[in-house]
């Protein structure tokens, strides 16, 4: 099926507020293998000169995949979720995300483009907290390989 | 972890030198989990094949995390990472044995830029194959 071009540059609604748990955090740092003591430890985390635990790096896609993954999910745009693989990522933070972090992601779809047989897709995810500082903006490419 | 990275300390074209990370099946589970992303070419090897895979390949995500925690280790707990991006290149294919697979990042300082900042080029190989490029980390040093 064609991807439906009509969804460029939708803004999808921001999702529902996302806590940020030092459960969560430890539990993302055990599965990339990472003993980081930052992801873990509250007073390794307060002697590097924050208030409660970070999250790695990559931890934001813990948010903003579920919530671009929703919005890819829709059935109008036309993906085929099997055929797709993750072509390029980008994060610009204004600082690491901590635990209790309240935020949102909010979706917007940036580009659609052929590539030879297979079509990209361009997300840009702002994470922003309840109380509105952005903490984060997340740049997602996707590939959907032609068949 | 390594011993704290200071700005001034650090100087252009320096090397970083590579690690290698392992990742098995059970990784790909784990981090289906912790993830949320359950896309079955990361754990079911008859769908992979049958969409044209090789075999289960690793989330690119789980990648880039690599590329993180070889950033982050080298930086040390004062530095804070203000930007990364990779594009992902080639596949981590995963096989269904005792061994799995591994990635090697290796890095070097590319320029150091206003703001205590330092911009780091990441390499990140696995099987022989380049799996990341245009991997670059952004840190603010103390």
């Amino acid at each position: 099926m064609a991807i439906n071009r009509e969804y460029l540059g939708r803004a999808f609604p921001a999702s529902e507020p996302y806590e940020v748990s030092r459960v969560k955090i430890a539990e993302f740092a055990a599965a990339i293998g990472d003993p980081n003591l930052l992801y873990r430890d509250r007073a390794a985390a307060q002697a590097a000169g924050y208030a409660d635990v970070i999250a790695p790096p990559t931890f934001p896609i813990v948010i903003t995949f579920a919530r671009s993954g929703a919005a890819l999910a829709d059935p109008g745009l036309g993906l085929n979720y099997a055929m797709v693989v993750h072509g390029e990522q980008r994060f610009s933070y204004a600082r690491p995300l901590m635990a209790g972090d309240i935020v949102t992601a909010q979706v917007t779809l940036t580009d659609i483009r052929d590539v030879g047989r297979n079509v990209t897709l361009t997300t840009s995810t702002d994470i922003t907290t309840v109380t509105g500082e952005h903490v984060c903006t997340a740049v997602a490419t996707i590939v959907e390989r032609g068949a | 972890m390594s011993d704290q990275v200071s700005y001034d300390s650090v100087e252009a074209g320096a090397e970083i030198p590579a690690v290698s990370y392992p990742v098995s099946r059970l990784s790909l589970v784990k981090y289906c989990g912790a993830s949320g992303d359950f896309n079955v070419i990361h754990w079911n090897e008859r769908i992979a094949k049958s969409v044209g895979l090789p075999d289960v390949i690793a989330h690119g995500m789980f990648t880039m995390a690599q590329a993180g925690r070889f950033v982050t280790d080298w930086a040390g707990a004062r530095a804070v990472v203000t930007e990364f991006g990779v594009r992902f290149s080639s596949m981590v294919v995963v096989p269904d044995d005792d061994t799995g697979a591994s990635i090697e990042v290796s890095g070097q300082v590319e320029e150091k830029l206003d703001g205590h900042r330092v911009a780091i080029a990441l390499t990140a190989r696995s099987a022989g194959a380049k799996v990341l490029t245009r991997a670059r980390a952004v840190v603010k040093l103390p």
